[in-house]
């Protein structure tokens, strides 16, 4: 009677049957609409990231880094070229790492200076030289803080590469010079080249943090600064360069702190250096079609860059101990507005120096960010909604598919009660699809690589596409099984 | 006639020149202190707190200057900026930007340095509650005719000041030491001075008699720094004790500037922020109260040919009546000001009464329900 009614309208919407009836109903019959809504709103939301009103300024966090408020004097820019040049002849003269050669200069710079040997097998033989070993040697200088205990670093990284990074390496023998004769520096500096890229740096930092995640075999570090704070690493590939681009994205997709970045665009502005990121130059005109397509391309090439998930420069493989790093890289683009190696080398002086002023890690700013311009960012709170929209539409799928198998079987048109039993369905049936499964993922993660010498002695296929064939080659058996093409 | 006109006026000259002589040695007394002490303290660390250490180095400096030796002076710097290792420049600190000025210099004598200056050390040198093992120069061993001067820095909001980034001291704990300072007579005036953000909720708590305070903000604005300087890298002075510096760079120890005079500096065009004080504390009048009574530590000298008769009692300078107010009493410490005075700063509520109808409405209803229950011809014996 009346009692009963009152109690069904107190329940709660889920636990008062018609109610949930009711829902449930809505939700078998909007499914596909929902969904439909859910997909576009993502999207748009997503694409509407990269609308300057809906971004953020960005901003220092960090207390200690404060304001720009050093005054740089580095000197030495056509010196340090000169030195780059220097390293370029004695870099062909050696074929390779003019290892002497630059324990000689940095030791004349009053460095203390170490070399790390080094040696990898390759899975797939190189590209150039068709060899599964690389050696090579990193050297490093240490500049030893003149009054500060030796419990903080800092690391300036410039690759040795067969291609054209002499300059690189000249301003950083430069900068050591430079920074040898000044008496603030609270933490040690480590300059470093590497070879081999990314094959030295991760040799390199295995060493000094004693772990020995790929089974790299290398010389341990006779000299060590303490904990590193942050890291950069420089491309230079030119004497004129006219911009500077900024490379954030690291090993599978991991990124710096958004201070980092603060960071150098501050100094960019104080300096005056055209700075991009992308590669890709900052706009004025956000209203228009063409400024907002120029962001959504920024922010859509640094998602891309992230889920490729290799590091897109020497400092991506930092990322992993914790330490925040950058890559930075001059571009020569032909501009009339040039910048000459002094002008850089003070920006990366003012840099050293705000960093100078860490007391901890950088930790105040974002480390999950899009930028789709050097002055703007979307932190992970704005842009993970557009993906939950997404996930939304796989729960609801999900529910969807469970309401329709507990509903039972609608009566059929007659009145007749449909009187047979579904059968239970057996185990066996259940559980032959779930081995087969399961026994296929096993033999798509370890056939590709063991096959993959027997594919090239018996086919004339290369080692990469042998493993990629196997893959193929699995797949298309699993084709033939009975149970794929049952029903 | 001339000779006794001369006579007369000499006389005159004369009996007038021996009460001025008297009014003059009253005067020597008027503010009732003999010593001075300075407890000086900044509350902040870091490299980029510069700023703090460097204000209360530039006041140290004016305070030493003026008078008061460091044996009188309690220095409290939470943090080594002179000896950072990022300072560019060791064994300094600046307070003027392209080095003009440094407040550090060679005879800087700190007494609690470091992790010392912690809230319950500030407390303990203030009420002289220190384990007897503590040496002289970390006491203030101030005595019921010693005028402080207490200048504090760091970083501050709404009723705290935070020291060392770990813990903060509230506008109530002050107050309260400087009760127990008053009561202990350990001070005959205490001038207060505060260099945050915030500043003027840290003295709104004040309630024992001769406080008078400063502060550089008021609740609810920023204290800001001054000028950054490019080569060292960090902001060397707040605002509001930069322009304090160049006020007392102008005082010299016979100076007669009033307290008046410093109520003014840093107006709101060069502060940002809006200085304030508080004065209601104070049993004098500020405009007669000299800078030097707390900056620095004067020995009044004047030369008389006159004899000055000392056996009479020194009757105080009568502070003239402004506007025909009633002076103040000046209090000694037998005759506090009345508890009620002290405690209550606001107007005391009275105990509340219920209204008189009330009580008269409640005794009808009494009695009617007593006749309703019992009948109503019991009226007729009430009227």
């Amino acid at each position: 009677g009346p009692v009963c009614s009152v109690l069904s309208d107190n329940m709660g919407l889920l636990s008062d049957p018609n109610r949930r009836q009711a829902l449930i109903s809505l939700l078998t019959r909007l499914n596909a609409p929902i969904c439909v809504v859910c997909y576009m709103a993502g999207v748009a939301w997503f694409m509407g990231l990269a609308f300057e009103p809906f971004t953020l300024r960005t901003y220092m966090s960090e207390n200690a880094m404060g304001s720009t408020m050093v005054e740089e004097r580095f000197p030495a820019g056509e010196r340090a070229l000169a030195t780059g040049r220097e390293f370029a002849a004695h870099k062909k003269k050696a074929g390779g790492m003019p290892v002497d050669w630059l324990v000689k200069t940095m030791q004349a710079r009053g460095l203390e200076v170490f070399t790390q040997r080094f040696s990898r097998t390759l899975p797939f033989p190189d590209e150039n030289k068709e060899r599964y070993m690389v050696k090579g040697t990193n050297v490093y200088g240490i500049l030893r803080a003149p009054r500060a205990p030796r419990t903080e670093a800092l690391v300036l990284t410039a690759p040795c590469s067969p291609g054209d990074n002499n300059q690189a390496v000249g301003l950083l023998l430069g900068l050591a010079q430079y920074f040898r004769n000044q008496i603030y520096w609270a933490k040690d500096i480590i300059f470093l080249v590497n070879e081999h890229d990314l094959i030295g740096m991760q040799a390199w930092l295995e060493g000094y943090h004693h772990t020995n995640t790929t089974g790299m075999d290398w010389s341990p570090l006779q000299g060590r600064g303490g904990s590193i704070q942050a890291a950069l690493s420089l491309e230079l590939s030119s004497d004129v360069i006219t911009s500077l681009d900024l490379v954030l994205e690291g090993l599978n997709g991991q990124l710096p702190n958004l201070d980092l970045a603060n960071l150098f665009y501050a100094f960019c502005q104080k300096i005056g250096v055209l700075c991009t990121i992308q590669g890709k130059l900052q706009r004025n005109d956000w209203d228009s079609v063409a400024g907002y397509s120029h962001s959504v391309q920024t922010m859509m090439l640094m998602v891309m860059k992230q889920a490729s998930g290799r590091p897109w420069g020497d400092h991506g493989l930092f990322l992993r101990y914790h330490i925040e790093a950058a890559t930075i890289k001059g571009i020569n683009s032909f501009r009339q507005y040039k910048t000459d190696a002094t002008t850089i080398g003070r920006l990366l002086e003012g840099m050293y120096r705000k960093l100078n002023n860490l007391l901890e890690r950088l930790h105040q700013s974002y480390f999950f960010y899009l930028m789709p311009s050097l002055s703007h960012f979307v932190s992970i709170g704005y842009y993970m909604p557009a993906f939950g929209l997404l996930a939304v539409i796989l729960l609801l799928r999900a529910l969807d598919l469970w309401v329709q198998l507990v509903t039972p079987p609608p009566r059929t048109e007659d009145g007749i009660v449909d009187a047979e039993q579904v059968s239970s369905p057996g185990v066996l049936s259940v559980l032959t699809p779930l081995v087969i499964s399961h026994l296929t993922g096993v033999a798509l993660y370890t056939l590709p690589i063991q096959f993959q010498e027997m594919a090239v002695e018996h086919f004339p296929v290369s080692e990469t596409e042998a493993v990629v064939l196997t893959a193929i080659a699995v797949y298309t058996a699993g084709l033939a099984l009975p149970h794929n093409t049952h029903r | 006639m001339k000779i006794l006109t001369l006579l007369s006026l000499f006389s005159t000259f004369l009996t007038t020149n021996s009460n001025t002589i008297e009014d003059n040695v009253g005067q020597f007394f008027s503010s009732g202190h003999t010593n001075n002490w300075a407890v000086l303290v900044c509350t902040s660390r870091f490299w980029f707190n510069y700023r703090h250490v460097a204000n209360t180095l530039s006041v140290y400096r004016s305070v030493k200057r003026l008078g008061i030796p460091d044996s009188h002076i309690v220095l409290m710097l939470a943090d080594d900026m002179a000896c950072n290792h990022r300072n560019p420049k060791p064994a300094t600190v600046f307070s003027h930007k392209n080095m003009e000025l440094n407040v550090y210099g060679d005879d800087v004598e700190v007494d609690y340095r470091g992790y010392e200056v912690t809230v319950e050390n500030f407390l303990r040198v203030l009420t002289g509650r220190l384990p007897p093992s503590t040496p002289r120069s970390k006491r203030l061993l101030s005595d019921d005719r010693s005028n402080i001067l207490i200048y504090l820095t760091g970083h501050g909001g709404n009723g705290f000041l935070k020291f060392q980034d770990s813990e903060e001291i509230s506008n109530v704990e002050l107050a309260d030491a400087f009760e127990q300072m008053w009561q202990k007579r350990r001070y005959n005036e205490l001038l207060f001075i505060i260099d945050t953000c915030q500043g003027a909720s840290m003295y709104e708590r004040f309630y024992s008699p001769n406080l008078m305070a400063l502060a550089s903000s008021q609740v609810g604005e920023d204290s800001l720094s001054h000028q950054p300087d490019l080569a060292i890298g960090v902001h060397l002075m707040d605002r509001y004790t930069f322009y304090l510096l160049e006020f007392l760079e102008d005082i010299h120890p016979a100076s007669k500037t009033n307290m008046n005079d410093l109520f003014k500096v840093c107006p709101k065009s060069q502060c940002v922020s809006t200085p304030g004080h508080r004065t209601d504390l104070f049993l004098r009048d500020p405009g007669s109260v000299l800078i030097t009574d707390f900056f620095g530590s004067v020995r009044k000298v004047e030369l008389t040919m006159e004899t000055i008769n000392l056996t009479d009692p020194i009757k105080e300078v009568e502070q003239s009546a402004v506007n025909g107010e009633l002076q103040k009493e000046t209090y000694s410490y037998v005759d506090q000001l009345p508890v009620s005075e002290i405690i209550h700063q606001k107007p005391k509520q009275k105990d509340w009464h219920p209204p008189d109808g009330f009580i008269l409405g409640l005794w009808t209803l009494i009695l009617l329900v007593f006749f309703k229950t019992y009948g109503v011809k019991h009226l007729k014996h009430i009227f």
